[in-house]
């Protein structure tokens, strides 16, 4: 095995450059190297200005996506030994507005997360004394997979209905939408519904399903989305034929 | 705060098989409108007597006809199957507790439009 | 400059919690929280195994404050854990209610594992990854709170004091590098813990005790220092922690003659299933200080990566490691190639969780008023000198929600205006930190190599065994470390997302931090739970049954003083664990 191999970063930086740059740095390749690993060496040895996001480096906070080889990845789960003999080109996550190197601006979706309440909504909350909401295994089956979200955005990246239409709501916050409506102690499917069933919800998704391959985490809000739009199908059919039942 | 988008590629839908897909896809839709103009014109034909309808069918033997509709047949068949595909993304059927497996739910969609194509060809074919 | 009645510091479990608190105690109030990261990036994400409460019909308060209290060494303060055992169901029910999605018993009632150090079953968990469920149910919680600020991705440099009060902060926003000045009518700290002034630690890169140090340049005291806890098991490369859940659920910790070492060290004797408070669910700090015994015997494995034992987790079988440890396979997979359904897997100690922090009351508060502090970054202290896993998770809700209450009504009450005292410091700071970002440039030292000395310096002197002579070493060491600070370089002068900005802020954070380690740990002359002192190898109750306590001097050096335990009903006796 050779002992380096090359990182191939995309560099913007605004004060410098208009649009981004690439920069090649040399890195060792050991096992167990991640692509983050690589970074974090350049950054401590090769040159201090390199910007990008991380924190856990164990696949759960969500900070460290990338477009590694033209993929959108974790960086700290991606791993410098499966790219060997290199290069790796490393950019920032597609579909984003980029504020420096590798970092992103997310605060588009950080602002249409709240649209799909994504909390626990009931007609009467039961006092604390009172113990647990029952759930069942089967009942928490039903949501659990949608619960594993870890915002990393690499579904939005991956997915192009975003990159043409911006104001989709999006992989993860219609999942995570899903997640509650599925959760045997919520009432709030009602509330959700209209911002769901807008056109820049879930119809606006024509099935491309590169958001349930890109997910790290096994989501799947592709199988979100399309599950949805058959909830809401049969709701508009219902609402059409018997429009004064409520619920 | 200035930061930079990057600008989309005029040829970004071959970059991956699933965006042409995509793309294809959506495009399928011209295909469907097709059909239901020329589901249209068919019965307009009809409703006119023997000699439009015969008009129709010459019309209709045409090369040019004939390729746009074995190609918009196969639009139409490509929207179908990843629909079907799609089906067990959607529906989660559970039997006796249990979820039902992704690809007997697929099936049951297969068999539900032989079956169906069946009626239709006894219909027809009578 | 901005306003807001109350100002939390840090968006992971505690000062989410504490947000929501202010919110309920008081809705006129207007909150922010102040993240360096996104609130569901915080640390907090990360914890696997659970979080404590007494759950079972067969579970008593007492039980688990004994536990506790018997985990601490009895270094804790009892009633702070008599009020922790008390709220803390509730606590966890709060957040079912919220919809955290804990796993389930048949009947659909809370599921409950077993935990190490702990007498009885309470420990409540989402699958493994219970610190994610838990972080992410809080983020979405408060997100329906609309009257909660949200200060994303702003770096706090400076707890803004005048007269014994405190007013607020500096913060820096890393996309714009604006610093602003914001006042408060109070201040929640909740920044976590410092393990990354280790070299080998399961903490986030996010942790390096920024708040504590922000604390202690402000005047408050830190408690109980010394005591950082080695978790006994992480990866030997990346130092990802595999939960103790591993052993809760059977796992066996094998040295390399496959022989279970931990019946050598008086923790009771093997059996093929686990019996609570013996063998491999001891407490951490015990088998921690086993494995550096059998490495002296010359009984643990050599890798590139350092010496290991090994977990063996293969006679658990596929299905339960999939269904209660889905994450540790993952994780296993993932970062060390290996699947511990058929390999054994590779272990050893390392740093996790800081036990000492903020001195403060059971409210909260702090030593000086109108600030406070919750979570890993506070010392109440419930962990004494040393924690039981999934005792934390429960302690950031229980003094979140104190801490966010009481400083509701401390900010409700004094509505004070700001002097001018405190904008003359607004302004300062903010013209140090734009000589820092143009000072430095002139210096010759690079940031990462003062860090990684830094660490080393602290792995040698204050590590799982410590003495008199390496604890001096040390300090030497970090004031040379110190004054080569003075001289780091940057070489980012941008003011767009400057993450070397905030690494050179940090590594100071972290020196401060470091020190105080180091001061505690040097005079305390005794050895207790986590703080093993080779010099002096017996707990010594007449001399130590006290709260270090360690306060910055006007000219930087450190004091440290003596703070007498609380004790309500349990008196100090011997810790016994598998007899
Ligand atoms: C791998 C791992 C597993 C664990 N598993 C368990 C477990 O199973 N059970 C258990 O009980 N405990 C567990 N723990 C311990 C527990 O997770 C932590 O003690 C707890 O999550 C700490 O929460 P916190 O809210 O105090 O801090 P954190 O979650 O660390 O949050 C700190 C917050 O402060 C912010 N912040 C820090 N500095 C600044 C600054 N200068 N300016 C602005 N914001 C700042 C950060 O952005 C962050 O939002 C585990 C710990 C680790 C490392
Ligand atoms: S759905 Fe998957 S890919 Fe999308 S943000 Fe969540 S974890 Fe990431
Ligand atoms: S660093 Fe947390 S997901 Fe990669």
């Amino acid at each position: 095995m050779a002992d380096e191999i090359t990182l191939e970063v995309a560099r913007y930086r605004p004060e410098l450059e208009s649009e981004p740059v690439m920069e090649s740095f040399q890195v060792p390749l050991r096992e167990h190297w991640a692509v983050l690993d690589g970074l974090t060496y350049v950054k401590d040895q090769l040159d201090g200005t390199l910007s990008f996001r991380w924190s856990c480096r164990m696949g759960i906070c969500g900070s460290c996506g990338m477009t590694v080889n033209g993929e959108p990845q974790l960086s700290c789960a991606t791993f410098l030994t499966d790219y060997a003999p290199g290069p790796v080109r490393v950019e920032p996550l597609r579909n984003f507005p980029v504020i420096r190197d590798l970092v992103i601006d997310i605060d588009d979706f950080m602002t249409k997360l709240p649209e799909v309440k994504p909390w626990i909504i009931r007609d009467v909350h039961s006092p604390v004394e009172e113990g647990e909401y029952l759930q069942t295994p089967q009942e928490l089956d039903e949501y659990q997979q949608f619960s594993m979200c870890i915002n990393c955005m690499l579904c939005y990246s991956a997915c192009p209905v975003y990159s043409l239409e911006p104001d989709f709501i999006g992989p993860a916050a219609i999942a995570l939408a899903q997640r509650y409506n599925l959760d045997s102690r919520d009432e709030g499917a009602e509330e959700r519904r209209a911002v769901l069933s807008s056109p820049e919800g879930i119809w606006a998704c024509t099935f491309v399903g590169e958001c349930s391959a890109a997910c790290p985490k096994g989501v799947d809000p592709a199988g979100a989305i399309q599950r949805y739009k058959l909830t809401a199908a049969t709701r508009s059919i219902k609402d059409l034929l018997m429009p004064r039942s409520r619920r | 705060m200035s930061t930079y988008q990057r600008p989309l590629a005029l040829f970004w839908w071959l970059e991956r098989r699933s965006y042409l897909l995509f793309v294809l896809r959506e495009l399928s839709a011209v295909f469907v409108a097709w059909f239901v103009v020329y589901l249209l014109l068919l019965v307009n034909a009809v409703s006119d007597g023997a000699a439009s309808y015969q008009e129709f069918l010459d019309w209709s033997g045409r090369r040019w006809v004939v390729a746009v509709n074995v190609l918009a047949m196969l639009f139409v068949l490509l929207h179908a199957i990843t629909w079907f595909g799609l089906a067990p993304r959607a529906m989660v059927i559970r039997v006796r507790g249990r979820r039902l497996p992704p690809v007997q739910v697929v099936a049951a969609h297969y068999l539900a439009w032989l079956v169906l194509s069946a009626v239709v060809a006894w219909l027809v074919l009578r | 400059m901005s306003f807001h009645d109350v100002v939390v510091i840090g968006g992971g479990g505690a000062g989410l919690r504490a947000a929501i608190a202010v919110a309920e105690t008081n809705p006129a109030l207007r909150v922010a929280v102040i993240s360096k990261v996104y609130p569901m990036r915080s640390h907090t994400v990360s914890a696997e195994g659970g979080a404590a409460a007494v759950a079972a019909d067969d579970d008593t308060l007492d039980e688990h404050a004994y536990d506790t209290v018997s985990g601490s060494d009895w270094l804790c303060d009892q009633d702070a854990v008599e009020a922790f055992v008390a709220e803390a169901p509730r606590e966890l029910l709060r957040l079912e209610h919220w919809g955290c999605p804990w796993s389930r018993q048949p009947d659909g009632r809370i599921a409950v594992r077993a935990f190490g150090g702990m007498k009885n079953r309470r420990t409540w968990f989402a699958a493994d990854r219970t610190g994610f469920h838990l972080l992410h149910t809080l983020f979405q919680t408060a997100l329906s709170y609309s009257d909660i600020v949200r200060y994303d991705e702003w770096y706090v440099t400076k707890i803004l004091v005048d007269d014994g009060r405190a007013y607020g902060v500096v913060a820096i926003e890393l996309s714009t590098g604006r610093i602003e000045t914001i006042t408060a009518g109070a201040v929640i700290v909740c920044t976590g813990g410092c393990g990354r002034v280790y070299p080998f630690t399961t903490n986030a890169n996010i942790k390096t005790g920024d708040g504590m140090a922000l604390a202690y340049r402000a005047g408050a005291a830190l408690k109980d220092m010394e005591f950082v806890q080695y978790h006994p098991t992480g990866l030997p490369f990346t130092g990802i922690l595999i939960t103790e859940a591993a052993r809760a659920e059977g796992g066996w910790l094998l040295n390399k003659d496959g022989y279970r070492y931990l019946q050598d060290y008086d923790l009771g004797t093997p059996s093929p299933t686990p019996v609570l408070r013996s063998m491999e669910l001891g407490p951490r700090d015990r088998l921690s200080q086993a494995f550096v015994h059998e490495l002296d015997k010359g009984r643990t494995i050599d890798t590139p990566y350092g010496p290991i034992v090994n977990l063996d987790l293969r006679h658990l079988g596929a299905k339960l490691i999939d269904a209660k440890l889905p994450f540790v396979r993952e994780l296993c997979s993932k970062y060390q190639n290996i699947d511990p359904v058929k390999e054994l897997v590779p272990v050893r100690p390392v740093v996790h969780y800081m036990m000492g922090g903020i001195h403060t009351g059971i409210r909260g508060e702090t030593s000086l008023e109108g600030l406070y502090a919750a979570g890993e970054v506070a010392c109440v202290s419930i962990n004494g000198a040393n924690r039981l896993g999934s005792n934390s998770l429960p302690e950031c809700l229980v003094f979140g929600n104190r801490a966010g209450r009481a400083a509701a009504v401390h900010a409700g009450r004094y509505r004070h205006a700001v002097p001018p005292a405190i904008e003359a410091q607004g302004r300062d700071e903010v013209r140090r930190l734009t000589e820092d970002l143009t000072r430095h440039s002139e210096g010759h030292e690079r940031i990462a190599d003062i860090r990684t000395e830094m660490q080393a310096t602290m792995e040698n002197g204050a590590g799982i065994y410590r003495d008199g002579d390496s604890l001096a070493k040390a300090a030497e060491q970090l004031e040379e470390l110190r004054s080569r600070y003075t001289h780091a370089a940057i070489d980012d002068h941008s003011t767009r997302f400057n993450t070397e900005l905030i690494a050179l802020l940090e590594l100071g954070f972290m020196l401060d931090v470091a020190e105080s380690i180091i001061a505690c740990a040097h005079r305390r002359e005794e050895s207790r739970g986590a703080h093993q002192r080779t010099d002096f190898p017996a707990r010594d109750d007449e001399r130590f049954l006290a709260h270090s306590l360690v306060r910055r001097q006007p000219d930087g050096t450190s004091r440290v003083t003596y703070l007498p335990v609380t004790i309500t009903r349990w008196p100090p006796g011997e810790r016994v664990y598998g007899r």
